[in-house]
């Protein structure tokens, strides 16, 4: 088993060597490079040779990461919405009256209301912590774009040309964030760690996917869509996709298995684990059978909404250098006596030399 | 018969000389011809390059922060390892009761797995861990050692240097029982006191192992990277980025081949300068090498 912290260098390695595997699990940061290096074969001939593929279901936000010229060179494979999970238990004993799907009906589902809650969490219940973004520890940035959507920030231009870390509507996604963790305490600090799923926090911002841990039922909890900011709701997915290495010893193969993996009945087995990408399979009936753990409410609001209204997290064609130098640049950040303009500005001279590329 | 032997000879270092030429010779030829190419690893497609990976080291807004950090972080090493070491020699060195104990003690980091002690001094040293506990009992507020940028740096030290300090303890104190002991006492005779005497005979005496136990840290200190990887990832703000961890962030991580093995060859450089320059210092300052 490869970590995934080293998935990609790992594939990459393989790929370099000429000994590559036939097919591969792509991440969503990747895809650009993936794509457009022709690494990948294109996939479009093997699917719509295939009887009754129908390619055409294949939703166009899920296809968009993984298509050059109008062909598809992955399948993607899951298209896992980010949403956030809380603990009724914990925001109980922390004397929550509202929570969030009760905020989320009120139409007040913002991060606000889920900031003023997870300080609540972090200062009455001892030993816990508030709202934990998960993956992120303070290294993985992208994981903050589940945040700075709502305030209608981005990393960078839609083209990738131009840095927008320095733009007001970051400097206002940050400074909240900022207050957030030093001022009121409602994220745990840097160096310091808590787990939703062992019960630690009292809220968490993951991808739906991750739900399965929560099968042995450890406290009570719900799911709500990512809480809307100052420039309105905007939700956020993570992706994988699945594709055929062109260099393989058994491309062609590969390419129909995945034709098979991927068709209509398979897809709808899958769903269970993965969010799928046919239109057909994007309704809350059909993933309430293989989803017992989510009411259907939930599956409509968190995955089959989130599908359709949201966009993917920070892809660009040179992610790996983005992520040492983004992450690098930040670090001034978590402290508490930072200046917030001046470390996004500093992102930004870090970064300009890459985008610019 | 001659011709036999040599044969047998050849057979014997077979095994050897096999792995090095392909384990160690091959890479580093690799390395220098990479270092001379530009390199997209997922296309496959090389362009020569010239020079141009090393001038991007001029450019490259992070190298001066690697070369400080690189800097600081092997005098910082090399100057604590080798005066603890010696500092543990000489007090073990007297004839104390229990001191086989303490030797043991001491030395017994050097054979713990390297990522398994770097992993629990990673828990020991997160804002919430061990010793921010125990400083809090005492009523110190610690700092949040692997986040602030010099107690960073500082914390991969002092880890690096109790994981090592045993060895040169060890050679240190060989070096201590080969000081022949009628010159220490013609020296006490005269009326030289404990200082006097280290200074001027002690030292002079184990100067070969000190220079030996010097090339070995100074080396050793350019290539600490499980500790780095571990405990801070190069950061915060690059702030414990060292030369070797930033050729692995280059190469494995940014994809970087051409660039990540231009870094490379500099640190063999400056190794090989380094282990070069004091071995011909050696003649100013090791006494009594035959």
């Amino acid at each position: 088993m490869i970590p995934v912290d080293g998935y990609t260098t790992a594939l990459t390695t393989q790929v370099a060597s000429s000994n590559p595997p036939d097919l591969a699990w792509v991440l969503e940061r990747d895809a650009p490079d993936f794509v457009s290096s022709g690494a990948l074969a294109d996939l479009t001939p093997t699917f719509k040779a295939t009887n009754g593929y129908d390619l055409g279901e294949l939703t166009p936000t899920a296809k968009k990461l993984w298509q050059k010229d109008g062909d598809l060179y992955a399948y993607p494979f899951s298209t896992s919405p980010f949403g956030l999970f809380y603990n009724k238990d914990l925001l109980a004993r922390a004397g929550v009256t509202e929570d969030p799907s009760q905020l989320l009906a009120a139409g007040q589902w913002t991060w606000q209301h889920a900031e003023q809650m997870a300080a609540q969490v972090a200062a009455r219940v001892s030993g816990k912590s508030g709202l934990v973004l998960r993956d992120w520890e303070y290294k993985t940035w992208t994981v903050l774009g589940t945040l700075w959507g709502g305030f209608g920030a981005n990393g960078w231009s839609a083209d990738g040309k131009t840095c927008e870390f320095a733009s007001p509507q970051m400097v206002a996604a940050m400074t909240f964030l900022h207050n957030a963790i030093f001022t009121d305490k409602a994220l745990p600090g840097p160096g310091t760690t808590a787990d939703f799923f062992a019960g630690d926090s009292g809220l968490t911002v993951t991808q739906i996917s991750r739900a399965s841990l929560l099968k042995s039922k450890p406290f009570a909890w719900g799911v709500v869509p990512l809480p809307a900011g100052p420039a309105g709701d905007a939700q956020v997915f993570g992706q994988a996709g699945i594709g055929v290495l062109a260099k393989g010893k058994h491309a062609q193969q590969a390419a129909d298995f995945l034709a098979f993996f991927s068709d209509k009945a398979n897809s709808a087995k899958l769903a269970q684990y993965f969010p799928p990408a046919r239109t057909s399979l994007i309704n809350a009936a059909d993933l309430a059978k293989v989803n017992p753990l989510f009411t259907p409410g939930q599956l409509q609001q968190v995955v089959v909404d989130g599908i359709r209204t949201g966009t993917v997290l920070a892809p660009h064609t040179n992610s790996a250098k983005l992520q040492t130098l983004v992450q690098s640049a930040l670090d001034p950040l978590w402290k508490a006596d930072a200046n917030v303009s001046s470390v996004l500005a500093g992102v930004c001279r870090a970064i300009d030399p890459v985008l610019g590329q | 018969m001659r011709r036999n032997d040599a044969l047998i000879g050849w057979l014997f270092i077979a095994p050897q000389v096999l792995g090095f030429a392909a384990f160690v010779l091959w890479p580093l030829i690799s390395v220098f011809w990479n270092s001379f190419y530009r390199t997209n690893l997922l296309s496959g497609i090389s362009t020569f390059a010239g020079v141009g990976n090393y001038q991007q080291l001029v450019t490259d807004p992070v190298s001066p922060t690697v070369a400080r950090v690189t800097f600081f972080f092997c005098i910082g090493l090399v100057v604590l390892n080798l005066g603890l070491a010696m500092l543990l020699a000489v007090l073990l060195n007297q004839r104390l009761r229990g001191a086989a104990v303490f030797r043991t003690v001491f030395f017994s980091p050097v054979v713990v797995s390297l990522v398994a002690w770097t992993i629990v001094w990673n828990f020991l040293l997160q804002d919430n861990g061990g010793i921010n506990s125990l400083l809090h009992v005492v009523g110190v507020d610690g700092p949040n050692w692997l986040r602030g940028d010099t107690t960073a740096l500082v914390s991969v030290i002092v880890v690096q240097v109790i994981k090592n300090v045993g060895l040169n303890m060890v050679l240190f104190l060989a070096a201590l029982r080969g000081v022949p002991r009628p010159l220490l006492e013609a020296a006490e005779i005269d009326g030289a006191g404990p200082w006097r005497r280290f200074r001027s005979i002690v030292f002079p005496m184990i100067s070969p192992t000190t220079l030996l136990a010097a090339i070995v840290t100074v080396s050793g200190s350019l290539q600490v990277f499980a500790q780095i990887q571990i405990l801070t990832g190069g950061g915060p703000a690059d702030s414990t980025n060292v030369l070797v961890y930033y050729f692995y962030q280059q190469a494995f991580q940014n994809h970087d081949f051409g660039y990540g093995s231009a870094l490379a060859v500099v640190l063999f450089l400056i190794i090989l300068a380094l282990t070069l320059a004091q071995w011909r210092l050696r003649r100013r300052w090791v006494f009594h090498e035959s």
